[in-house]
């Protein structure tokens, strides 16, 4: 699944770092007995090495069908969606089977849910251990939650923990493996607004320290100015693409 | 507003109709989507319903034969024989207080010639009138006619010798009588209920093709053992509400001077003895065995019903929110066991019905039982659905309670995360030890300990029902060991029409191929101690004897001493007495001693109502010099055959028994009864543990879906996320065995004390390979149930369990 290093993309703003997952014509449809229905119309996307990345829309616009194809959820039914590993590799993930998708999820990629969906039967420290167990050259679990603000909570179980230190958890577990791109589906979903501009900022700030690259699904437009790049997605298509001069403080988003 | 009264009614029950018929489509599109879980449940009812229908059916049919039989037969209540005595005695014994009825007959053992068999044959030969019926203890033709007067060579042989030997009427078959070849023509075949089970002397089984019996003409019987005009066997009827006791006391005295060896009441007859015992057994296991499989069914509908609920909330808010009112959600979920009960019930009966018809076929062959016919009873039906139905509700009532409870908002809220803190476990230090996935297996188990318990005990009962299954095949290995490796060392037993002199023994030894005789002595007696008494035989014994020896119940050697008795542990118990007593011994032969002998030792064997003596002691007490009843024989293999016709043909010769036939035949049957028993067993044993297993697993798939998808959106391979799911159930399962095993263990242990009679003990002897088989049977089963899951996990869809909201 290496390919020759794919052809620089046509320019970007932001796009001086490397491309790390690139789409190109991605499709996705679903079949419903006689009715097909085209969740992803033949979209292009490129993710760099430590953007930021906003896709706008409302439900049923495609978005998350783009995030699961993109994190190896999900396949498309066309189109083909390359990754570009830490060492240069590259990894065609448009043709991967069940266990290279699950070995691509493993070592490169965090998700951060709308519903956290941390493990109830472990505590903090261990719902992120769980992920730095297997991967390769994890963080401390300890300094996970450090980075996203639960050091003193560490050690309760997600019934003890309010939706936004449950949230935090979750990018804590997410990030403990240093993924390469961290998805994030609507993560402010479940919050009020004061929690959800914590759990924004906790992420905003993973990105700057890290150098993650980050995709985060949402439906709040306010959210956008916080990216790098705003994607606007409606019907399966991306209607826009914007690049932000200046990222927006989270603080000062409004929802 | 107002409205009329009648059409608000006539509309809420429309409503309710149409509200049923809408709940019904959810509830069968429901019971479509847990149609593994529900057909688990329901082979769990069947089982528990199959086997009250087999079991107990089985019972009352034979029961009910039973009855009918001993009526048709007009099958005696007191039953005596004696050496001889003149039949006008007989008018005496109907003028005993409490006999209605009494007759007559001459019987005697004979060996018999058979074409085609190497091993001699015996025949117990009875007579019957030939001018009308016995009055008591008549046969049941079966084949050909009964024996005409003046026609002294016809005979009518038992059922299952005829099938056995492929004899029917018109055939002839040629009978050593009284140290006299007689050819005898066969006129009919007949059951009796004297025989249903018929054991040769000295046989542990029924030897059909060895051994038969043969109903003569009292004219032609008597003659041919110097019986005219007198008898050798006698019985009564009692009169309702007689004394039987007396009655017995009052036919040994009147007999004692005729030789009599002692009157029995009917339970000590041994062919009644037999089928009683087993009518017994049959009860208990038919109350037994199907109350485990119901306690399973109801547990396995509890936890399915429980958590089927819990993963409802919102359907059960929406519900209640749209208006329905509590018992109409109740009676819906409730609907889930009802299903399941009933699908359960259909099969075990049908199935029920099947095995039982298999099961009385099973008794056909051991007991000659007319009339016997599987019948299902109605009511047995009625109380077993009943006690299912009760069983199905316990179970899902508590659940359903639960969900009728809840009020709609917050019903309609999740459910907040479950609440875990670590166990006592890891509070001592172990979670330490543990990975992550070892921690969330343990966590989860302590979470729900009870249910974890229970389950294990669930699993537990499907290890127990085989260790018991199999263990009986353990013991009677053990008792075949002990009986003929053992105790009967010997090629030939002989045994002598008459007790001969001492000097036969040189006889024997001068034979071809004999290389060894020790002799014995068979001396009937009554042994008494304060009031208790009891008739046996002492068993005289050679002093040093090696083909025959005492052996206690663990398979030791009990030394014979040179004087006393030594009883075995049974008849001790009987008596009342221990190691020293003094008992009083009536000897009911020969000179008919009485004399006093002390207890030498008391052995715990396993078969029979023993006593044993030094030949020369029991001399002593019979005033006897030298006389024995026959011999043990060891003899060279390539002489076996001709001994045995040689033997078969002496004169004197009652019987020769080879104990190494006997034995390959007990383990043919044996074998047989293995595979059958062992086929039921696993079947019911697995449907215990896949009802558990399968369940506990798929209902933790459908709880903790969402945290097992996201562990593989993660990045956890399958087969690490099967770990953590199934990881509990393998806990469970390993708890379970041991448990299983002490469970079984003691329902062993019962099952012994239920099965004890007077002249059999099952030795409880449990191996390590039926621990093992059941074992690996139940973790197989398990696995089976797991792997069923597993594949269900595998294709769990990611996406959609993310999305959507339980």
């Amino acid at each position: 699944m290496v390919l020759s290093h794919p052809q620089p993309l046509t320019r970007d703003t932001v796009a001086e770092s490397p491309v790390v997952l690139r789409a190109r014509g991605l499709s996705k449809v679903y079949s419903m007995g006689e009715v097909s229905v085209h969740a992803l119309k033949d979209v292009d996307l490129a993710l760099h090495q430590g953007e930021l990345l906003v896709l706008l829309g409302a439900s049923g616009s495609g978005k998350s069908t783009l995030l699961n194809i993109l994190g190896g959820l999900d396949v498309a039914t066309s189109g083909g969606l390359w990754f570009t590993g830490p060492g240069g590799e590259e990894h065609d993930l448009s043709h991967a089977n069940q266990a290279e998708l699950t070995m691509y999820r493993r070592e490169h990629v965090g998700f951060v849910f709308q519903f956290y969906n941390l493990i109830p039967s472990l505590t903090a420290r261990e719902n992120v251990a769980l992920v730095t167990d297997i991967a390769r050259s994890p963080m401390r679990p300890e300094d996970a939650l450090e980075l996203v603000g639960l050091g003193p909570r560490m050690d309760h179980f997600p019934a003890q923990l309010s939706g936004g230190e449950q949230q935090r958890v979750a990018i804590a577990r997410a990030i403990a493996k240093r993924p390469h791109i961290l998805l994030c589906d609507e993560p402010t979903g479940a919050l009020d607004a004061a929690t959800g501009r914590l759990v924004l900022s906790v992420l905003e700030r993973v990105n700057r320290e890290t150098g993650t690259s980050m995709a985060i699904i949402t439906h709040n437009a306010a959210i956008g100015s916080m990216g790098d790049t705003v994607v606007h997605m409606s019907s399966g298509e991306i209607v826009t693409r914007e690049h932000n001069a200046q990222r927006a403080n989270v603080e000062a988003v409004q929802w | 507003m107002v409205e009329n009264p009648g059409v608000s009614s006539l509309a809420a029950s429309l409503d309710a109709r149409l509200s049923w018929s809408s709940l019904s489509r959810k509830l069968l599109r429901e019971c479509w989507h847990l149609k593994g879980q529900l057909l688990s449940i329901a082979l769990v009812v069947a089982t528990g319903i199959m086997t009250v229908v087999t079991m107990r059916g089985s019972y009352e049919a034979l029961v009910d034969a039973q009855q009918r039989y001993y009526n048709e037969t007009r099958f005696a209540d007191v039953w005596t024989s004696l050496r001889r005595a003149p039949e006008s005695l007989r008018e005496q014994i109907e003028a005993i207080p409490g006999v209605t009825l009494a007759d007559t007959r001459v019987s005697f053992l004979a060996t018999l010639d058979l074409e085609g068999l190497d091993a001699p044959a015996q025949g117990r030969f009875v007579s019957i009138p030939e001018n009308g019926r016995p009055v008591l203890n008549d046969i049941l033709l079966t084949q050909g006619r009964y024996v005409e007067a003046g026609a002294p060579d016809e005979v009518i042989i038992s059922e299952n010798f005829a099938l056995a030997r492929g004899l029917s009427p018109g055939d002839s078959l040629r009978a050593i009588i009284n140290g006299r070849a007689r050819e005898l023509e066969i006129v009919g075949v007949a059951i009796s209920p004297e025989h249903t089970y018929s054991v040769p002397p000295g046989s542990l089984i029924p030897e059909d093709d060895r051994y038969g019996v043969l109903w003569m003409g009292r004219r032609a019987l008597g003659p041919a053992y110097d019986m005219e005009g007198a008898f050798n066997e006698a019985f009564v009827k009692l009169s309702p509400g007689a004394n039987e006791l007396a009655v017995i006391a009052s036919l040994n005295t009147l007999l004692t001077p005729y030789g009599g060896f002692g009157a029995y009441a009917r339970r000590d007859q041994s062919s009644h003895l037999m089928l009683q015992g087993e009518l017994d057994q049959n009860r208990a296991m038919g109350t037994v065995i199907p109350a485990i499989f119901l306690a399973v069914a109801v547990f396995l509908l509890h936890l399915v019903l429980g958590r089927l609920i819990t993963t409802q909330r919102g359907e059960i808010a929406v519900l209640k929110a749209f208006g329905y009112r509590d018992w109409e959600v109740g009676r819906h979920f409730l609907m889930f066991a009802v299903v399941a009960m009933l699908f359960g019930a259909l099969i075990g009966t049908v199935g029920g019905l099947l095995l039982g018809d298999a099961y009385i076929g099973v008794y056909r062959q051991y007991f000659d039982l007319p009339n016997l016919e599987y019948r299902l009873s109605p009511l047995l039906l009625g109380i077993a659905l009943l006690v299912s139905l009760a069983g199905a509700f316990s179970g899902a009532l508590s659940a359903v309670r639960k969900a009728v409870r809840l009020p709609p908002a917050e019903a309609m809220r999740p459910e907040p995360p479950a609440r875990f803190t670590p166990g006592a476990l890891e509070r001592l230090g172990i979670g330490r030890l543990l990975p992550s996935s070892g921690r969330m297996i343990l966590r989860n188990l302590e979470r729900k300990p009870l249910q974890a318990l229970f389950s294990s005990l669930g699993v537990a009962f499907s290890v127990a029902i085989l260790v018991v299954g199999l263990f009986m095949f353990d013991s009677i290995s053990y008792l075949l060991e002990v009986q003929f490796r053992q105790t009967q060392r010997e090629d030939l037993t002989v045994s002598f029409l008459q007790n001969l002199p001492g000097a036969a023994r040189h006889d024997l030894a001068r034979l071809d191929g004999v290389t060894r005789v020790e002799t014995y002595r068979m001396a009937p007696a009554r042994l008494r101690f304060e009031h208790w008494s009891r008739e046996t035989v002492i068993q005289g014994m050679e002093e040093d004897g090696q083909l025959r020896r005492i052996i206690t119940a663990d398979g030791g050697v009990q030394p014979l001493p040179a004087d006393g008795l030594v009883l075995s542990l049974v008849l001790a118990q009987r008596l009342r007495v221990k190691v020293g007593d003094t008992l009083t011994v009536e000897m009911l032969e020969g000179r008919r001693q009485t004399t006093s002998v002390q207890i030498a030792g008391i052995v715990d064997d396993l078969l029979g109502v023993s006593a044993y003596m030094n030949m020369q002691a029991l001399q002593r007490l019979t005033g006897e010099v030298d006389v024995i009843s026959g011999a043990y024989l060891s003899v060279e293999e390539s002489e076996r055959s001709n001994l045995y016709s040689e033997l078969k043909l002496a004169p004197a010769v009652a019987g020769v028994v080879s104990p190494a036939s006997m034995l390959a035949s007990f383990e043919e049957q044996l074998a047989q009864n293995i595979y059958i028993s062992v086929g039921f067993l696993v079947g019911f044993a697995s449907v215990i543990a896949v009802g558990v297993i399968y369940n506990g697993a798929r209902i933790g798939l459908s709880e903790r879906g969402r945290e097992l998808a996201s562990l593989r959106v993660m990045g956890f391979r399958r087969g690490e996320v099967a770990v953590l799911l199934l990881g509990e159930q393998a806990v469970i399962t390993l708890l379970a065995i041991p448990l299983g095993w002490i469970i079984g263990y003691f329902m062993g242990l019962l099952m012994v004390q239920a099965l004890q009679t007077d002249t059999f003990r099952v030795p409880f002897v449990i191996s390590p390979r039926t621990y093992m088989l059941a074992a690996m049977i139940t973790l197989l089963a398990a696995a089976g149930s797991a792997l069923a899951v597993r594949r269900r996990l595998d294709a769990i869809d990611l996406v959609s369990i993310l999305k959507t909201r339980e």
